[in-house]
């Protein structure tokens, strides 16, 4: 006859009408019995109806026209289970690779650069991690923050230049402030990238990180990202990429953001 | 899929997604890529199942790959918002803000647990479904962010800041 005892979950499970009949019937008794235990019931019940009412307004909501577009199937959408095997390679990469596999060890090396370069593709650090790790690397150095600098603007601009295999040239940020200290090259995901360096009277630098190897040239407005201590605006301008850094604070830097944006777009 | 059927769930999904990420763009952008992923797995959808219980699970792993992967979170800004003014989000009700406030200091998967009850009035077994997690971790989950939910609210003093301290 004895009854089993009260558990936390039977509370809920009352709560949420999950219990059986009887059992409710004996929650019910116990909940009399221990006005304390009651109270806890009611306070769980009082969060889950404000809850219910604190975000209700949102079903109310016009529906977001890109929302309402994908009531109806996506244009672009292929069906994973239709897709093509192995997407990418097309039959005659595949029988060349066989082929080549058939006639040596060459083989093996072809197929073992292809899932290489596909591994080194999953790992691709993202543009503001980038930036950031180059920032928090370069920026404390005092004696040697840069390899060239800005007295050699020139000659600076000329070996980025050369080696990004495209114009690019360091914006003027003395307006708000900021002078250039000089740049360096870096290594990025797949190829070189500039970094410039600049500092404020007080000592606090920023620094702007240039990429030119964006092949999925998706253009981006301005994102923002936080990495520890420093901030990062950065965006995506056809194969470019820029990211600016510093450990100043978001309004600020979105200041200097804006400002490189500009000088870039009328470069 | 029954593109009126799915058009009837969106205002939920987004609901909820508003609710557990606490952000409207990025929980509209979740509820995108739910129905983007919905779209293209539609030949695993069984025609005549529950499709609410299918989309809901599509989020829930989403959300779970966001949080896997270690990217840094970011988020769009417009372009109107690049002098970055803190939005004024305030409520003119305290105890909205309150809980609200509380809900964001609960593990993610005791707050998902917790909307599902709440806005869905999900079941614990549909849950347990939607989830892929046993009954038992969805009622744990459940009484372990409802106690935390009542205490942190518990421990709100109304008017304490408006006392001045010497």
């Amino acid at each position: 006859m004895s009854k089993l005892p009260i558990t936390e979950a039977d509370l809920h499970a009352y709560l949420d009408a999950e219990l059986p009949a009887a059992r409710r019937a004996e929650v019910e008794d116990y909940l009399a019995a221990n006005p304390a235990e009651a109270e806890r019931v009611r306070a769980w019940q009082a969060q889950k109806l404000e809850l219910a009412a604190l975000f209700a307004p949102v079903l109310d909501e016009p529906l977001p026209e890109n929302l309402r577009a994908l009531a109806a199937p996506p244009p672009a959408a292929v069906d994973v289970q239709k897709r093509p095997f192995l997407p990418g390679w097309s039959l005659q990469r595949l029988a060349a690779g066989l082929l080549v596999a058939l006639l040596g060890g060459v083989g093996g090396w072809f197929v073992h650069a292809r899932f290489e370069a596909a591994d080194r593709q999953a790992q691709m650090m993202p543009l503001p991690r980038q930036a950031a790790v180059a920032h928090v690397v370069f920026s404390p150095d005092v004696r040697r923050p840069v390899e060239i600098s800005a007295e050699q603007e020139d000659q600076l601009v000329a070996w980025l230049s050369k080696r990004l295999g495209t114009p690019v040239r360091p914006p003027r940020l003395g307006a708000l402030g900021y002078e250039l200290i000089g740049g360096r090259l870096l290594p990025g995901n797949s190829g070189p990238v500039a970094q410039f360096m600049y500092h404020d009277a007080s000592g606090q630098r920023l620094t702007l990180y240039v990429t030119t190897e964006n092949a999925a040239n998706r253009d981006t407005g301005f994102r923002f990202a936080r990495e520890g201590p420093v901030n990062v605006f950065y965006w995506i301008d056809g194969r470019f990429g820029y990211a600016l850094s510093a450990g100043i604070d978001k309004g600020e830097l979105a200041r200097v953001a804006s400002a490189v944006y500009d000088q870039l777009e009328h470069q | 899929m029954d593109s009126a059927a799915i058009l009837a769930e969106i205002p939920r999904l987004r609901r909820y997604a508003r609710a557990l990420l606490g952000d409207r763009a990025a929980a509209d952008d979740l509820v995108q890529d739910t129905l983007e992923r919905a779209w293209s797995r539609a030949s695993l959808w069984q025609a005549g199942s529950d499709l609410r219980a299918w989309l809901f699970s599509i989020m829930h792993n989403l959300r779970v790959d966001q949080l896997r992967r270690p990217e840094v979170a970011t988020r769009a800004i417009a372009a109107d918002e690049a002098e970055l003014p803190t939005r004024a989000t305030q409520s003119d009700r305290l105890e909205v803000r309150d809980l609200e406030a509380a809900l964001r200091q609960l593990p993610e998967e005791q707050r998902e647990v917790l909307l599902l009850v709440a806005l869905e009035g999900s079941s614990y077994a549909e849950i347990a479904a939607a989830l892929g997690i046993p009954t038992g971790t969805v009622m744990s989950r459940l009484a372990r962010g409802r106690e935390r939910l009542r205490l942190l609210l518990d421990g709100r003093q109304p008017g304490a800041n408006l006392r001045v301290v010497r």
